[in-house]
């Protein structure tokens, strides 16, 4: 019977509607960072599944390394001019984690200063990169999502691909270390081709406030069209985990901090090698 | 309990700004306590006589803060409550430079009487989450540890450091006064009239273009609960006072059922003309760094100390949406009415669609 409700392109229509009267109405619940788990659900983890799963055909190995439930500081390595990364790995890891755990994101205080892309970040369950933030979020349990090279990871030159820049003063190794979290190191192939920055117009960012200004084989010669992430082939690979439980008292001690986060970076860098051996064709299948 | 004691509901209140409303509620509250003897209300001389019914058990002083000195001494005063602050310039009261007469000026004075008071046990001092100033480096959460990082634009939220800085230096002068310094998120509820509820009482609101604040609001009522608990108990020290919970400000409009009108975020120096074309001139530049930034602080040492929980934010805000339900643009029965009418339709059309293909 056509018109009996209960069909499958009913029920879609009614949950659609049902989804859209919640959202005009006020009727969902955002948590003390901003984050919004229903629009996230239902609006950018679709548009990201199309891009990691279609477009990228990321392939994920070691998601048995999270914790199902719990704590965990993930750690990875960041490229690719614009931060899609971190959004890529966020998505691909709800969807390949058994028990579908949000990645809460820390970013840097330039994406907070900008109106539409802060409220973007933090409804999708992103904050603002500082040890109180993280702490907090630890503490509660979450999974977080850390990328300590910041805008050097990410405005380095494409002929400075897959090497690690250097990890900060290791504010992150603290948070892991008060918190006792373990630490998973992630390690991610195929940013860095998705805008090849060729050059860095120092100047003009300087002008405009920003980290670098990037000109790829597509932008700014393309106009919004060289904001088209070049199709590269992407491997994501979760590292074991290090404990730290052992460590909380020395989570002051810079020594302790510089060394793990030396090993944490080590071994990101060990594992993109490994990764990009077996990904000898940037554009492959 | 012996009046005058370290510890305990104290003999002699004086309450100062009870000419407002807050001050109002709180003096009646305490007179209709019966283990308080005396509750003093002191007023500005001019100050109006809106409250007179609330407070026939107070005795009022109208008096200039500048002239308490001898007053706290004279009436053996155990505990002040200072909460005579203005939030907002008011341009017919002599704006801005009234406004941090009052607040900055007036504290300074209310604080260098208690200092000199001998049979002063307890203070307790009306502050704002505003404290925590605002930053883009801010922390999404902030605790009473927090330090701000930047100094706030508005006028409010620098009057609340330098309040804040001045409790600080009589907590070291008068180590034997149990001070508390209680930070206030917005008030919210049935009655309180304050200019977030006016602002949210607007058919249409307007918002800043891309940004959608994390807010927190407290009930009136609550607030008046942790004052009075603070008065005849002992809770040294400073806490956040908030509505556990978030509610972003799109939400928080949607559930109202107003619309908002999101506006350009303005340079600093339209700001103030932004400000002015928000509502009744009353908006300053510490409400847009507000619904720029927003502001969420952790209630824990509260739940901890005072053993209360303050109603939710979300329960806060829906008690405000039933006592002002004029003025709502889009009711949630009429979402509801228009979700099952296009439901419907979209079934009609489909079935008959069918039936001709059939």
């Amino acid at each position: 019977m056509a018109d009996q409700p209960g069909d499958h392109w009913d029920r879609k229509v009614a949950n659609g509607l049902a989804f859209l009267r919640r959202r005009l109405s006020g009727d969902y619940e955002v948590d003390e960072f901003g984050f919004d788990s229903e629009l996230t659900d239902a609006i950018f983890h679709p548009l990201l599944r199309l891009l990691y799963r279609d477009w990228f055909r990321t392939e994920v190995s070691g998601i048995e390394h999270l914790p199902v439930d719990g704590p965990a500081l993930v750690v990875g390595n960041h490229s690719g001019t614009v931060a899609l990364d971190a959004l890529i790995l966020s998505a691909a890891l709800h969807d390949k984690h058994p028990a579908h755990r949000y990645l809460r994101l820390l970013g840097a205080d330039l994406v907070f200063r900008m109106p539409v892309v802060s409220e973007i970040a933090r409804k999708t369950g992103g904050t603002v990169a500082c040890n109180p933030d993280a702490e907090r979020l630890l503490g509660g349990g979450d999974l977080v999502g850390v990328f300590p090279e910041g805008f050097k990871g990410i405005g380095k030159l494409y002929a400075e691909r897959y090497k690690l820049q250097r990890f900060g003063r290791g504010g992150f190794v603290s948070a892991a270390l008060r918190t006792g979290t373990p630490i998973v190191p992630v390690a991610i192939v195929g940013g860095e081709e998705i805008y090849p920055m060729l050059a860095d117009i120092k100047p003009l960012a300087r002008l405009l406030k920003l980290p670098y200004f990037p000109v790829t084989p597509t932008f700014p010669w393309l106009g919004p069209l060289g904001m088209v992430p070049l199709p590269s082939k992407w491997l994501i690979e979760f590292c074991p985990p290090i404990p730290t439980a052992h460590l909380t008292d020395s989570a002051d001690d810079p020594l302790v901090v510089f060394n793990l986060a030396d090993q944490v970076r080590e071994t990101i860098q060990q594992t993109l090698h490994t990764l990009l051996e077996r990904r000898p064709d940037p554009f492959g299948p | 309990m012996t009046p005058g004691g370290t510890s305990g509901a104290p003999g002699v209140v004086l309450v100062t700004g009870v000419g407002r409303y807050l001050g109002a509620h709180v003096a009646a509250r305490l007179a209709a306590d019966p283990r308080i003897e005396r509750v003093i209300g002191v007023d500005a001389p001019d100050s109006g006589t809106e409250f007179t019914d609330l407070l026939d058990r107070v005795e009022r002083i109208r008096v200039d803060s500048g002239s308490l000195g001898g007053l706290l001494a004279d009436l053996d005063v155990d505990a002040v409550v200072h909460l005579a602050l203005v939030s907002s310039a008011d341009p017919q009261h002599g704006g801005r430079s009234a406004m941090k007469d009052q607040n900055v000026i007036g504290t300074m004075q209310v604080l260098a009487a208690c200092q000199r008071a001998p049979r002063l046990r307890k203070l307790v001092v009306r502050s704002s989450t505003a404290a925590y100033g605002v930053s883009f480096r801010d922390p999404a959460v902030f605790t009473e540890e927090t330090e701000p990082r930047e100094v706030p634009r508005g006028g409010f939220g620098r009057d609340i450091l330098d309040i804040e800085g001045y409790v600080r230096g009589f907590r070291r002068r008068r180590s034997d006064v149990t001070a508390t310094v209680l930070r206030f998120a917005p008030f919210i509820g049935s009655t309180a009239d304050t200019t977030l509820t006016r602002y949210f009482a607007q058919p249409f609101v307007p918002t800043v273009f891309g940004r959608d604040p994390r807010l927190q609001f407290l009930h009136f009522d609550d607030a008046l609960e942790v004052l009075h608990r603070s008065i005849v108990e002992d809770h040294p020290g400073t806490y956040n006072v908030a509505g556990p919970g978030v509610l972003s400000l799109s939400q928080a409009i949607r559930r109202a059922g107003r619309v908002a009108v999101p506006v350009l975020e303005p340079s600093l120096s339209g700001a103030a003309a932004l400000a002015r074309t928000m509502g009744f001139g009353r908006y300053g530049l510490d409400q847009v760094d507000l619904f720029v930034h927003g502001r969420v602080v952790d209630t824990t040492r509260l739940e901890q100390e005072y053993d209360f929980t303050p109603r939710s934010t979300a329960e806060a805000f829906e008690d405000f949406i039933r006592a002002h339900h004029g003025g709502v643009v889009v009711t949630r029965g009429q979402l509801a009415a228009a979700e099952q009418l296009v439901l419907d339709g979209i079934r009609q059309v489909r079935a008959a669609v069918r039936e001709r293909a059939s």
